[in-house]
């Protein structure tokens, strides 16, 4: 059953993701970003991680695709044939995933897999496990990431913002 | 196999039974929306169909199931149908972690059931957020897809509102959750029994009556109501995103919208107002010796307090006029924004030293 999920998971992951960059329409593509983030969060709720599933579709699906959205409107790309003669630039990263993925691929058969611990999703409390371990274990990395995002929101808004002239332009 | 089976057929019924019960009230609501608009303005509302008007929301029905459904020459097809639907499904999905009445547990054919929630799953608040945010998508693509310039801005404005009082949303529930200590929305109303000084709105040691007046306001916006209806504006954009939608498409957005209403009532009525608990201890059925009846008192309140706030969104569409845009992004960003933030530094201090002196 486990396997099954996975494969369905894995698999609508890997098409919706090959038909993100497929698509001439940059809606379509939007929306098939929409269905792997998706499918990314069923992974998730597979490995009882259902905090992280939840956050996924709320970050990603909910936030930060719907803002994409707006741009690819706000900015009406029809069909946009500039980057889509990349072939020379898609093979050489194309090639190079392809070997890390062999050279993995060769690793794990090698070793045996890793037990993971599983908890119960009707008793395990995920999210307090991840909040625990958050703010004990990875505090100093957790304080970091979020000055991180603070510096690039700043960032952002000193980009953004222009200074008011006093007086209208004549 | 016979018990899996069976817990579906469990579970199709409860989806089924809430289905009905969502239904029902959209249907009513549409009526009662008219009504009080109608009293309101010293009108008599819709008097026509029916005694004293009842069977309005069946005729509005079926003139919509019957009128013609018109594509737009130019829109896209495919988006054009898609739209209606993820605006729908999003509306009615997050109902399936909403605790209805107490939350025993029965047994019926050798397992446990929970009568009154279809799925009682530990990140139950996440769970309505991250739907409530899919809802968006359907309004966004349905003005992308009509091919019109009303529908697209309609869709656009939708879409930077939904964003931005989305968050003040979440954030206005943060501190329900620090208090209560769990995600999921039965813990959240399970501990808040025992009369209404427990409800989080007034519960020591942090009241959360500004969360609650921040969660209702955005909740407001998000649900693009008067007087935040600006993506449907009728005096700027006709009728915003579902300009050019007819017949049944344009009743799943309109279901959707009342849906999305009934839902965050649901939501502010368990976190804010103690969802099925009554306002004084106990249940009075209890109190007299009918111990087995006491659910029918807790879904009794359950819907007072629902429709409690049904009445206020059609109480606001009466009284207030409509924001202008940038008065709207101003109002998120700057006054429901860092009241939320405050709220949960006050919120988090509070709970910090009450555990320490309890």
């Amino acid at each position: 059953m486990d396997y099954l999920l996975f494969g369905y998971f894995a698999g609508v992951i890997a098409l919706t993701a090959v038909f993100v960059v497929a698509f001439r329409n940059p809606v379509y593509s939007a929306l098939s970003l929409l269905i792997m983030f998706f499918h990314v969060a069923g992974l998730y709720v597979t490995l009882h991680a259902e905090f992280l599933a939840a956050v996924q579709i709320i970050v990603y699906a909910g936030a930060i695709l719907v803002l994409y959205l707006f741009v690819i409107m706000l900015l009406n790309l029809k069909t946009d044939d500039r980057y889509h003669s990349q072939w020379r630039a898609a093979a050489v990263v194309g090639g190079a995933l392809l070997i890390e993925f062999l050279v993995l691929l060769a690793g794990s058969l090698s070793a045996p897999p890793a037990a993971v611990p599983r908890v119960d999703i009707e008793t395990g409390d995920n999210t307090l496990a991840i909040g625990e371990t958050l703010f004990s274990t990875y505090l100093f990395p957790f304080e970091v990431a979020s000055l991180i995002l603070l510096v690039a929101m700043i960032g952002a808004i000193v980009l953004a913002k222009r200074e008011v002239p006093e007086t209208p332009a004549s | 196999m016979t018990e899996l089976s069976l817990r579906l057929a469990v579970s199709l019924a409860q989806i089924a039974a809430v289905m009905g019960i969502v239904m029902l009230t959209v249907m009513i609501l549409t009526l009662a929306e008219r009504k009080v608009l109608g009293w309101m303005q010293d009108r008599m509302g819709p008097m026509e169909v029916g005694p004293y008007g009842i069977l309005q929301p069946i005729a509005d029905g079926l003139k919509l199931f019957f009128k013609e459904d018109i594509v737009p020459a130019g829109a896209n097809k495919f988006m054009f149908s898609l739209a209606p639907i993820l605006a729908m499904v999003p509306a009615l999905i997050g109902f399936a972690v909403i605790p209805f009445g107490p939350s025993e547990t029965i047994e019926l054919f050798g397992m446990t059931i929970k009568p009154f929630v279809i799925s009682d799953i530990n990140i139950g608040v996440l769970y309505i957020l991250a739907f409530a945010s899919i809802g968006a998508y359907g309004i966004i693509l349905g003005g992308w897809a009509s091919n019109s310039k009303y529908s697209l801005l309609g869709g656009l404005r939708s879409a930077a509102q939904i964003i931005s009082y989305e968050l003040n949303v979440g954030l206005a529930i943060v501190g329900v959750l620090i208090m209560a200590g769990s995600l999921s929305l039965v813990k959240i109303t399970d501990a808040q029994a025992g009369g209404f000084w427990h409800w989080y709105v007034f519960a020591f040691p942090a009241p959360q009556i500004f969360a609650f007046v921040v969660y209702v306001i955005s909740a407001v916006a998000e649900t693009n109501r008067v007087p935040f209806d600006l993506p449907e504006a009728e005096s700027e954009l006709v009728a915003g995103f579902f300009t050019e939608y007819s017949g049944m498409r344009f009743a799943f957005f309109f279901i959707a919208e009342y849906a999305n209403m009934v839902l965050v009532s649901c939501v502010a009525a368990a976190l804010f107002l103690g969802g099925w608990n009554a306002p004084y201890p106990g249940t009075i059925l209890a109190h007299i010796g009918l111990e087995p009846f006491a659910w029918i008192e807790g879904v009794a309140w359950f819907t007072v307090k629902v429709y409690g706030f049904l009445f206020l969104f059609f109480w606001l569409r009466a009284t207030l006029p409509r924001l202008r845009y940038d008065q709207l992004m101003k109002f998120g960003w700057k006054v429901m924004l860092p009241i939320a933030l405050a709220n949960i530094v006050v919120t988090a201090i509070a709970m910090y030293i009450y555990n320490q002196f309890k």
